[in-house]
């Protein structure tokens, strides 16, 4: 069967610095994938590179088999693959309701039918009660559940999510670990950058992870877990932040 | 809030039959600053890009017009939609090169200040366009020549522009492209990651805007009966375009119209109280004391203030 997404040896330098570096991964039908490494491994650049935020010096990606590079972000929008922002990026002055009908208008032209569609994906995140307020006045956990629900709006069949969980507290983390289990659950592919591990462990079905924009491991949770490559990567990570500030 | 407005219209359409031409004459102002505001909201309002340079369409469209007529002695009624669409052009123009090449905020803002320069400084250097002296229209009083000898009926033009213009806005208000130019305008990047087109879009307002404001410059001409380039294509008239809107609340659809009628008669009482006794151009102080104010106190326009207290009386 083939991918649903495929990146295949794409390299991506910013002046002398290479941030992705020859890498090649894939994302089947349905599937959810962690992409993890430590801070600057290229993580956020690869989204940039397979959402058309950013055009790759080199390598493809397709999705479905069609190449998307040199495509513009609202066209890949229109494929089917929709991604989030680590620093989230409401649209401060809009209402919670209208943010969604931004991405649900993707899919559906006609106003009303799109509202009708944002409101069942805000009653879905969980902000249903939320949609008349100004996207500028949520907390922090609703405005990363805001940026799920928008991206989702657009009905991707497959969702970047850029860190939805960084910064949230313990509970809060867990309500969004079940609304990706949910989503992955209706059979939307899901690729994930996270640092929370705990969420990694308990969502990926497999992990990819890369440290100075190359891949150095690829394979299910448990044996990523012990593998040496990546333990040396995480360990100078642990190391820095263990480090007496 | 409908009724409101109905009500209000109403009122407007009984009103020359009752006022005094002065009283016509303020409010042909205050609808047709009200109308070039409408027209530059929907880019620089709904779709954030600010245009400082809306002169320019004014200028063209009226030049348009009014050579269309002096020359090949067309109707002004069918010059304005030539006028229109040129101004239409322009827009175009000046909105592929903003948008294309992401020109934002200030450089935006000079871009569309630098077409209406060059504009102003080729009309006033084209001697088959008047030059500096610009163009006189004869009064004729024939309403085919876009001339009317009663006043009033001015005020019914434009009263229709300016409905319009409403018109079309609440129009895109309901639409696609209008939810989608206030996502532009929140956070164009954010827009883009969930399906817009912002290019296209940002040219669309931008091509509307201007066609509206090129309409607009042929009343101008007919109203004044003169173009002179400094006049119609300089910067003063683009700050007057502005100023409005967002003294009333930009990307609102009432936000202009109430901006008119904020703006048009404190400008009146100013000129009538600051005009003699070497008080010459003080109402321009008084305008900018507003503006100041309007910035640091009410950042959003009155119309969002406006609307909490009819709000609150009606509960």
């Amino acid at each position: 069967m083939t991918p649903l997404l495929t990146a295949e040896r794409l390299s991506k330098s910013f002046g002398g610095v290479q941030a992705v570096k020859d890498l090649s991964f894939d994302v089947g039908e349905g599937e959810m994938l962690a992409l993890i490494g430590p801070n600057g491994a290229g993580k956020t650049t690869v989204f940039a590179l397979l959402s058309g935020f950013l055009r790759p010096d080199a390598g493809d990606v397709r999705l479905r088999g069609h190449s998307l590079v040199g495509e513009k972000p609202h066209a890949i929008v229109a494929r089917g693959l929709a991604r989030t922002f680590q620093i989230v990026r409401p649209f401060p002055r809009l209402t919670v309701l209208r943010n969604v009908m931004v991405g649900a208008l993707a899919r559906h032209p006609h106003p009303p039918t799109a509202e009708a569609r944002a409101r069942a994906v805000l009653d879905e995140v969980g902000l249903g009660g939320a949609s008349h307020r100004p996207a500028g006045a949520l907390t922090l956990a609703e405005r990363k559940r805001l940026e799920l629900a928008r991206a989702l709006a657009t009905e991707p069949a497959l969702l970047l999510l850029d860190e939805v969980m960084a910064g949230l507290n313990d509970a809060e983390t867990e309500r969004i670990v079940e609304l990706v289990r949910g989503i992955n659950a209706r059979g939307v592919a899901i690729l994930l950058i996270e640092h929370v591990m705990r969420a990694v462990m308990a969502l990926a079905q497999r992990i990819v992870v890369i440290s100075g924009g190359e891949r150095i491991a690829d394979g299910r949770p448990d044996t990523i877990a012990r593998d040496p490559r990546v333990i040396e990567a995480y360990l100078g990570d642990e190391h820095v932040d263990a480090a007496p500030a | 809030m409908r009724w409101a407005g109905a009500a209000a219209l109403a009122a407007l359409l009984v009103l020359p039959a009752l006022a005094s031409s002065y009283v016509v004459t303020v409010f042909i102002f205050i609808f047709f600053y009200a109308y070039l505001g409408q027209a530059w909201n929907i880019v620089g309002g709904y779709a954030g890009q600010l245009s400082a340079g809306h002169a320019a369409f004014v200028g063209l469209g009226a030049y348009t017009a009014v050579v269309l007529s002096l020359r090949a002695g067309l109707s002004p009624w069918l010059g304005m939609l030539v006028g229109a669409a040129l101004s239409a052009v322009l827009g175009a123009v000046i909105g592929f090169l903003g948008f294309r090449f992401g020109l934002r905020g200030f450089y935006f803002v000079l871009l569309t200040v630098a077409f209406a320069e060059v504009c102003r400084i080729v009309a006033l250097n084209v001697d088959a366009v008047g030059g500096a002296l610009g163009l006189y229209i004869t009064f004729t009083g024939n309403p085919w020549q876009f001339q009317f000898q009663d006043n009033r009926v001015y005020y019914y033009i434009a009263l229709a522009f300016l409905l319009l213009a409403t018109g079309v806005v609440a129009l895109l208000e309901r639409h696609r492209a209008g939810i989608y130019l206030s996502a532009i305008r929140e956070d164009e990047m954010a827009s883009e990651a969930l399906g817009v087109d912002a290019f296209r879009y940002k040219m669309l307002a931008m091509v509307v805007s201007s066609f509206l404001t090129g309409l607009g410059g042929t009343f101008y001409a007919y109203y004044l009966f003169s173009l002179q380039p400094n006049a119609v294509f300089g910067i003063p008239l683009s700050v007057e375009i502005i100023i409005r809107p967002i003294v009333g609340g930009a990307g609102t659809l009432a936000g202009p119209i109430l901006g008119a009628f904020i703006v048009s008669p404190l400008q009146e009482l100013s000129r009538l109280y600051f005009s003699g006794g070497g008080w010459h151009g003080a109402h321009l102080i008084a305008y900018g004391v507003l503006l100041i104010v309007v910035v640091l106190f009410l950042p959003q326009g009155a119309y969002p203030y406006v609307r909490r207290i009819l709000g609150r009386a009606r509960a």
